[in-house]
């Protein structure tokens, strides 16, 4: 690790002056990803902006019905907070299907949504990697990349991102609040992660030096239930190999309101537009869970190694859904 | 005090008179001030600079909890903890679990049930589980807690809320089963949890 400044900040304008006053600067939350990449030298701030004192650590009820939850707040409190386990079930659900519970502990909601893929080239400097170094290839796309996107790639990058968290709440359909030196901006979950089209250095549409405040949640949708569901290698603490995060409400046996996205499938959260469009005013049944899986991952383009991934997201969608229409038979 | 991997380019990103802090530090209930390296993770500075070589370093990495220490009460890889960040916290770590000669719960089941093997991921496993106690007191909910539990709540230490909440700690012994009775017995034993729960956790 290179020597680094370190500065407590103590007010979100003396956070944001900081880091545009120090190019390179990076904010420290949790510190559970940045620490790690510095450690293997993919990072190598000059200086550390410590904002895990700063008073972003609450989730306030907002008058809408809403919940604005600090970007302070951990992910361990996050799921457990009343107000998310009863009204957000598949936010609670999709933080506890991620990391560990030391993890959880210490990780921040901000820090959460900006960690970094876990494509293995990005994490080891001895190899190429346009993320980590622009422009000098990307040996995933023919090497190791069973953990990789099979949505949204390009010949630039095939990366992952591999929050949970951001899944839940791309199907939330909630907005993140941005602090910059030009001032303050909000921007849907759904916009905020990026594909990587020829710049995959950039994982976000998250500007030099600013910084997330909070996560704005609307009101939960009446009648609605929500769910998150999770493949991985091993029954806890890994990554996805794929996820789901679906919102459904059923009235008549007829589909009304549905947002579905997928996780680790693409570089970000993935919110399947298509297949909820086959899913609105649908009959609640199996056959239009599949039909709506279906019209989604068509547009998948898996690589060598992950096709398995398609017919894993499918299957999870299909199960998901299904148990959300039939609130008897679900567990 | 120094990192103890030197680093790997002495380069200064940052100036020298930059690049180190004073901090105070509560280490198992003794308030200590120090000047650290910004580098410094707080496993390195317990093992290194105050000796206590109870929390280990597996992995360096937060993949494997070998490290495991509570902070203000709740446990965290301190291999992953800047200690600069940690201004005046509270780190518990294995050796300050136990009172005086009276051990911890967790420690005497963890002697009953001999559930370990080399031990080298016993601190961190000890640490971790004192956390789960205190979280499964406070109703924090886990992946494998039902839906419908009371928010409100304590949650039951059943086998599989014991295997999921301490997954975050590895043991290449495989002394799995073992550590999750032993777990399980603490929990069921009065005050098991009480020592460890520290602050109340604001929600
Ligand atoms: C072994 C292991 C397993 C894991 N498994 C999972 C998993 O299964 N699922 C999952 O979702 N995650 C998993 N994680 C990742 C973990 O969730 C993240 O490391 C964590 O959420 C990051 O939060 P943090 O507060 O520690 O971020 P930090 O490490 O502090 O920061 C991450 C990045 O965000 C920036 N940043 C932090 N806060 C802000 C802010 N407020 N505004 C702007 N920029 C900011 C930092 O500069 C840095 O670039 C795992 C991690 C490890 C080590
Ligand atoms: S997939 Fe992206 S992150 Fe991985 S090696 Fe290719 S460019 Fe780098
Ligand atoms: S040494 Fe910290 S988690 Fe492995
Ligand atoms: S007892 Fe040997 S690693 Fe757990």
């Amino acid at each position: 690790m290179k020597p680094f400044g370190y500065l407590r900040a103590t007010s979100v304008e003396e956070a944001v002056r900081a880091a545009a006053g120090r190019p390179g600067a990076r904010f420290l939350g949790g510190g559970t990803n940045l620490v790690d990449l510095m450690k293997l030298g993919v990072e190598a701030p000059p200086l550390l902006i410590d904002v895990t004192r700063l008073p972003l650590a609450d989730i306030e009820e907002l008058p809408d019905g809403g919940l604005r939850i600090g970007a302070m707040v951990r992910n361990s409190d996050l799921a457990a907070a009343v107000a998310v386990r009863e009204r957000y079930p598949v936010l609670s659900q999709a933080l506890l299907a991620g990391a560990s519970g030391q993890l959880r502990n210490t990780a921040t909601t901000g820090g959460n949504l900006l960690q970094r893929t876990r494509c293995l080239y990005f994490q080891d400097t001895t190899k190429p990697c346009n993320k980590r170094s622009p422009g000098t290839g990307c040996p995933a796309r023919d090497g190791v990349h069973r953990d990789l996107a099979v949505l949204g790639h390009s010949a630039h990058c095939v990366a992952t991102q591999p929050s949970d968290l951001a899944v839940a709440l791309a199907a939330l359909d909630a907005e993140v609040q941005l602090h910059g030196p030009d001032g303050e901006r909000t921007v849907a979950v759904t916009d905020f992660h990026r594909l990587p089209g020829d710049r995959p250095e950039q994982d976000t549409v998250i500007r030099p030096g600013e910084l997330l405040t909070a996560v704005r949640l609307p009101p939960a949708a009446p009648g609605a239930r929500s769910r998150y569901r999770k493949a991985r290698d091993r029954a806890s603490f890994a990554f996805a190999l794929a996820s789901v995060a679906a919102v459904l409400e059923v009235r008549d046996g007829v589909v009304g309101r549905a947002a579905l996205a997928f996780g680790g499938l693409a570089h970000r959260p993935w919110r399947a537009r298509a297949a909820e469009e086959v899913l609105h005013g649908a009959p609640a049944t199996e056959d239009t869970f599949a039909r709506a899986a279906d019209a989604e991952l068509a547009a998948a383009r898996p690589l060598r190694d992950n096709a398995f991934k398609v017919e894993l997201a499918r299957n999870l969608a299909v199960s998901v859904l299904t148990g959300l229409a039939s609130p008897a038979a679900d567990r | 005090m120094e990192p103890t991997s030197p680093p790997a380019d002495g380069g200064g990103a940052a100036p020298a008179a930059e690049s180190r802090s004073e901090l105070v530090l509560h280490v198992n209930d003794v308030a200590y001030t120090v000047t650290v390296d910004h580098r410094t993770t707080v496993l390195d500075l317990l093992r290194e600079h105050f000796g206590l070589t109870g929390a280990k370093k597996g992995c360096d990495h937060g993949q494997c909890g070998a490290c495991t220490v509570l902070v203000d009460g709740r446990r965290a890889n301190s291999c992953l903890l800047l200690a600069v960040a940690q201004d005046g916290r509270r780190l518990t770590t294995v050796e300050g679990l136990a009172e005086g000669e009276r051990l911890h719960p967790l420690q005497e089941a963890f002697l009953d049930r001999d559930a370990f093997q080399c031990g080298y991921c016993t601190p961190g496993q000890l640490c971790s589980a004192a956390g789960v106690l205190a979280e499964a007191a406070d109703g924090f909910p886990s992946h494998v807690t039902p839906a419908t539990a009371d928010p409100t709540a304590p949650v039951a230490l059943t086998a599989d809320e014991i295997r999921e909440r301490m997954s975050g700690n590895l043991c290449r012994c495989g002394a799995y089963p073992r550590i999750v009775e032993a777990v399980a017995d603490a929990g069921a034993r009065p005050g098991g949890t009480a020592r460890s729960a520290g602050q109340e956790v604001a929600r």
